[in-house]
C-alpha cells in the first residue's frame, strides 16, 4: 500500500483548486467541530487544579439575590473538615457609565485575611498583600481587568451601588495574576461595602455566598451535605456545591447547552460528510477513464480501492490539520476576549481534541469516499474506457 | 439576450445527487442560523407581549430590576396621585403595588430545580393586565393562602398544577387556577394575593414595584419624568415595555454563539457552493462554447452561471427553512439574571427569520457562485468546444 503514496499524492494534486477548496471547506467544518469539543470539555469534563477541587461554595437555595446571614459563616466553619470560610458578596453597582457595557466587571466584597487562604493561585507581592489587609478602602484587580481600563496601583476607583445603597470610593492597591477564573475580577475589603451602610439597612448582615476551604478533597462531598442539613430548616435555607458545579450552573441558566452543543454538533458534522461526499465523487466521476487505464496496466480491484479511499483521507486529514490552526488561532481570541463564561477564558485545543478531531476527519473522508470509490473499482474494464464523462 | 432560466433548471436536475448534496449542506448552515434567529424571535415576542406601552414601572433609584427593587407603602401612596395617572370605573387610581420574589421548583427531569418568579399584587393590579385570563379554575381570593399559576410553569412543573400545592415561604399554597397571559411573560410566573405573600416574605411594608397606568400615550412620558425628577421619592420611573425590552438581552449568550456557529459553518458551505459550480463549469465547457457559437455573450454566460449558483442556493436556504420549521411553537425555557427566574417561551419561526435565512443563503450562492461564473464567461470559444 505504502508504495502507492507518491500516486495518492500526486492524485491528490491533480485538481488543485478542487483540492483546495474542499480543504478550506472542510476545514473551516472541523475549525468548528474543535472548538465545540473543546467547549464541552472545558465546560462538563475539566478536571479540577487542586486548589479548585478543596473549594465549595454555598449560596441561597432558591438564587444568587437572595441573600443569607453573615453569621452563617462562623456555624460552618465549625464543621469538621473545613479549613477556612470567607463571606464573598457580589456588588453590581455602575462604574463609570452604566449605558455602556464594557464597563461591567466583576466586584466582590471579601475578606482580605481570608482570601489568600482560599485562593492561594492568586499572586500578590506580600507587601501589596500587607496594604490590602490593613486598608478599609483597598482593593485588588485581575491583570486583565486592569489592562482593560488601563489602571496603576494608586488608581482611584468610584463604584456607585444599585442593590447595596453605598457609593464605594476604592483605590487601588495591587494587580493580581495566576487565577485565570479572576483575571477579570475586582476584589475589594467587605468592611467598605458593610461600614458603608446605613444603621439599620435590611442588607447589613446578610451575604450572597460563602467560600468555604476544605481539608481534603476527600472532605468535599460530606462537608456540602452537612452545610445544606444544617440550614435546612432555616428561613434561608442554603445550596452548597463544588465550584466547578457552580461555575456550571451558570451555564445550566442559559438553557439547555448540553443539547444545544449536541445539535450544532451533528449538523456540522453531517454538513462535513456532506461536502466530502460530494468532492469526493466529482473526481472519481472525472476519473473513470483512468481508472480503466490503470486496471489495463495490472492494479487490482483492492489496490484502487486503497488509492481512492487513500486520496480522500489525505485531503481530509490536511483540512482537519488547518482546521486545528484555525480553531487554536479563534480560541486565543477568545481567550484574549471578555469572560463571560470561565471555560472560554481557558479555552484551548488540547491533543484530546486534536486527536479526536483528525479521527472524525479521516473516518469522514473514508465513509464518503466508500460508495464512489467502490464503484470505480467494480466498473469493469471495458466499460470505463468507453465511458466519456 | 438572457439564456433562458430552463437551462439552468435542467442542469440542476440532470446532476441530482450533487445538486441535493451541496443544498442540503447549504440547508443545513440555513437551519443553524434561522433556528437561532427563531429562539431570539421568542423571547422578544414573550417580552414585547408583556409590556403595555401605557404602563409605568416604577423601581426603587439604582435597582436594575424588580427582583431588588424595594418601595414603601409609604412611597406607593404619594406616588398614585401623581398627575396623568389613570382612573378605573370605580374613580380608583390604577396603580398597582406588587411585591416580587423568586422561589424553586424542582421537576424530575430537573432536580436542583428551577427559579420561578412569584408576583402578590392587589385586584388593581389584576385589573390593569386585562390579557391575562385564568383558563382552568378562578382567581385567589384576598387573605387566603391561594395561588394562580401561569401555565407554562404549570405544564413544565407538574406540582404546581390546579389542585397541587406549593411550598414557599411560611408554608404551603393551594393552586386553584392557571392563567393565559397570551404569548406573555406571565405564563411563567405565580400570581397571589400581595398581603398574604408579602407577609411570608417579611416585606409587608417594603415591597417591591408599583406599576402605573397612564391616561393616554401623550401623559406617559410626563409622568416618567415627574417620578423620575422626584427627589422625595427617589425612584426610577421606565415604560413597562422599556423594562421587558431590556431583558431581551437574556438571550444574548446563544444568540452569539449561534451565530458565530453559523458564519463559520457558512464559510465552509461557500466553498463547497463553488466547488459544485466549479464542477459544472468545467463538465460544460463544450455546452459553454455551444452558447457562445449561437449568439450568446459573455454576460449573459456570467448571469446564467451566477444565476444557477442563486437557484441552487436558494434550494437550500428553503431547505434550511423546512428543517427548522418543525421548531415553530415548541416551548423552552432560558434563564434571565435581570430576575434570577426562567423565562418559559415558544420559539417562533417567523416569516422574517425565514426570509434572513433565505437570504444568508442567497449570499452563500453569491459568494460561491460569482468566480466559477467568471471563469465561464472567461472561456474562449475555440478551446471551450475542443474540452471532452
Amino acid at each position: 500500500m505504502v508504495r502507492y503514496l507518491p500516486l495518492v499524492w500526486k492524485n491528490s494534486l491533480r485538481n488543485r483548486r478542487r483540492s483546495i477548496l474542499t480543504v478550506l471547506s472542510l476545514a473551516a467544518s472541523l475549525c468548528l467541530l474543535g472548538l465545540l469539543l473543546a467547549l464541552y470539555h472545558g465546560l462538563f469534563m475539566a478536571t479540577p487544579t487542586p486548589a479548585q477541587a478543596l473549594r465549595l461554595i454555598t449560596h441561597h437555595k432558591v438564587s444568587l439575590a437572595h441573600l443569607m446571614p453573615v453569621a452563617y459563616r462562623n456555624k460552618i466553619k465549625s464543621l469538621p473538615g473545613v479549613r477556612e470560610v470567607m463571606t464573598m458578596q457580589w456588588f453590581g453597582g455602575t462604574y463609570r457609565d452604566a449605558r455602556d457595557p464594557a464597563n461591567f466587571f466583576a466586584r466582590f466584597a471579601i475578606e482580605p485575611s481570608r482570601l489568600f487562604t482560599i485562593f492561594p493561585e492568586i499572586e500578590l507581592p506580600p507587601d501589596e498583600i500587607h496594604t490590602f489587609q490593613t486598608q478599609r478602602t483597598a482593593c485588588i484587580a485581575g491583570r486583565d481587568l486592569a489592562n482593560k481600563f488601563h489602571w496603576k496601583p494608586g488608581e482611584r476607583i468610584t463604584i456607585v451601588g444599585d442593590i447595596f445603597p453605598v457609593t464605594l470610593d476604592l483605590t487601588l492597591v495591587g494587580i493580581f495574576d495566576g487565577d485565570p477564573a479572576n483575571a477579570s475580577t475586582l476584589f475589594f475589603n467587605q468592611d467598605a461595602l458593610y461600614e458603608g451602610m446605613p444603621a439599620g439597612s435590611a442588607l447589613k448582615n446578610l451575604a450572597g455566598t460563602f467560600e468555604i476551604l476544605a481539608a481534603s478533597a476527600a472532605d468535599v462531598p460530606r462537608i456540602a451535605t452537612e452545610v445544606d442539613a444544617m440550614f435546612q430548616n432555616a428561613p434561608e435555607p442554603t445550596k452548597t456545591e463544588t465550584e466547578q458545579a457552580f461555575q456550571l450552573s451558570f451555564v445550566s441558566f442559559l438553557g439547555n447547552v448540553k443539547a444545544f452543543l449536541f445539535l450544532i454538533f451533528g449538523a456540522v458534522t453531517f454538513t462535513t460528510l456532506l461536502v466530502s461526499a460530494n468532492t469526493i465523487a466529482m473526481s472519481v466521476r472525472e476519473r473513470v477513464r483512468e481508472v480503466g487505464i490503470l486496471k489495463t496496466l495490472g492494479f487490482t480491484n483492492g489496490s484502487i480501492l486503497g488509492i481512492i479511499l487513500g486520496e480522500a483521507a489525505i485531503i481530509s486529514l490536511v483540512g482537519g490539520a488547518v482546521g486545528m490552526l484555525l480553531a487554536e488561532g479563534l480560541a486565543a481570541a477568545m481567550r484574549a476576549g471578555p469572560a463571560y463564561l470561565i471555560a472560554v477564558k481557558t479555552l484551548t485545543i488540547g491533543p484530546g481534541v486534536v486527536g479526536l478531531s483528525l479521527a472524525l476527519a479521516v473516518v469522514i473522508g473514508l465513509i464518503s469516499a466508500l460508495i464512489p470509490a467502490a464503484n470505480a473499482a467494480r466498473t469493469s474494464i471495458i466499460d470505463s474506457l468507453a465511458y466519456s464523462g | 439576450m438572457a439564456i433562458p432560466i430552463t437551462y439552468n433548471l435542467r442542469n440542476l436536475t440532470v446532476r441530482k445527487t450533487t445538486t441535493i448534496m451541496t443544498a442540503l449542506g447549504i440547508g443545513l448552515t440555513v437551519a443553524v442560523l434561522v433556528a437561532v434567529l427563531a429562539l431570539i424571535a421568542g423571547l422578544k415576542q414573550a417580552f414585547q407581549a408583556t409590556g403595555d406601552p401605557l404602563n409605568v414601572l416604577v423601581l426603587r433609584k439604582g435597582a436594575t430590576g424588580e427582583i431588588n427593587s424595594v418601595v414603601t407603602r409609604e412611597v406607593f401612596q404619594d406616588l398614585k396621585f401623581k398627575p396623568g395617572i389613570a382612573r378605573n370605573g370605580a374613580g380608583e387610581p390604577m396603580a398597582s403595588l406588587e411585591v416580587v420574589t423568586v422561589i424553586n421548583l424542582s421537576s424530575d427531569a430537573n432536580p436542583n430545580g428551577m427559579n420561578v418568579t412569584v408576583r402578590g399584587l392587589t385586584p388593581m393590579g389584576l385589573e390593569m393586565r386585562p390579557g391575562v385570563k385564568v383558563i382552568k379554575g378562578r382567581w385567589f381570593r384576598q387573605g387566603q393562602r391561594e395561588v394562580v399559576v401561569g401555565k407554562s410553569t404549570a405544564k413544565r412543573y407538574p406540582e404546581a398544577g390546579l389542585g397541587g400545592k406549593l411550598r414557599f415561604g411560611k408554608g404551603s399554597w393551594e393552586v386553584v387556577g392557571v392563567m393565559d397571559g397570551g404569548h406573555s411573560e406571565v405564563n411563567s410566573e405565580i400570581f397571589g394575593d400581595l398581603n398574604q405573600i408579602s407577609a411570608d416574605f417579611n416585606r409587608t411594608e417594603s415591597l417591591s414595584s408599583a406599576l402605573l397606568r397612564a391616561t393616554d400615550t401623550s401623559a406617559v412620558p410626563a409622568l416618567v419624568n415627574s417620578l423620575n425628577d422626584d427627589q422625595r421619592l427617589s425612584v426610577t420611573a421606565e415604560t413597562e415595555r422599556a423594562y421587558y425590552d431590556s431583558q431581551t438581552n437574556s438571550g444574548a449568550p446563544i444568540k452569539y454563539l449561534g451565530i458565530f456557529v453559523a458564519a463559520i459553518m457558512a464559510i465552509g458551505s461557500c466553498f463547497a457552493a463553488m466547488n459544485t459550480m466549479y464542477a459544472a463549469v468545467s463538465r460544460r465547457g463544450k455546452e459553454i462554447g455551444t452558447l457562445r457559437v449561437l449568439g450568446f455573450s459573455r454576460a449573459s454566460i456570467l448571469t446564467s452561471f451566477f444565476f444557477e449558483s442563486l437557484l441552487l442556493a436558494g434550494l437550500g436556504g428553503i431547505l434550511g427553512c423546512l428543517l427548522a420549521l418543525p421548531l415553530n411553537n415548541v416551548t423552552t425555557g432560558i434563564g434571565s439574571f435581570a430576575t434570577f427566574s426562567e423565562i418559559a417561551f415558544e420559539i417562533r419561526v417567523t416569516p422574517a427569520v425565514m426570509a434572513v435565512g433565505l437570504g444568508f443563503a442567497l449570499l452563500m450562492g453569491a459568494l460561491g457562485g460569482f468566480l466559477p461564473a467568471r471563469a465561464a464567461a472567461k472561456k474562449e470559444i475555440l478551446t471551450a468546444l475542443r474540452e471532452i
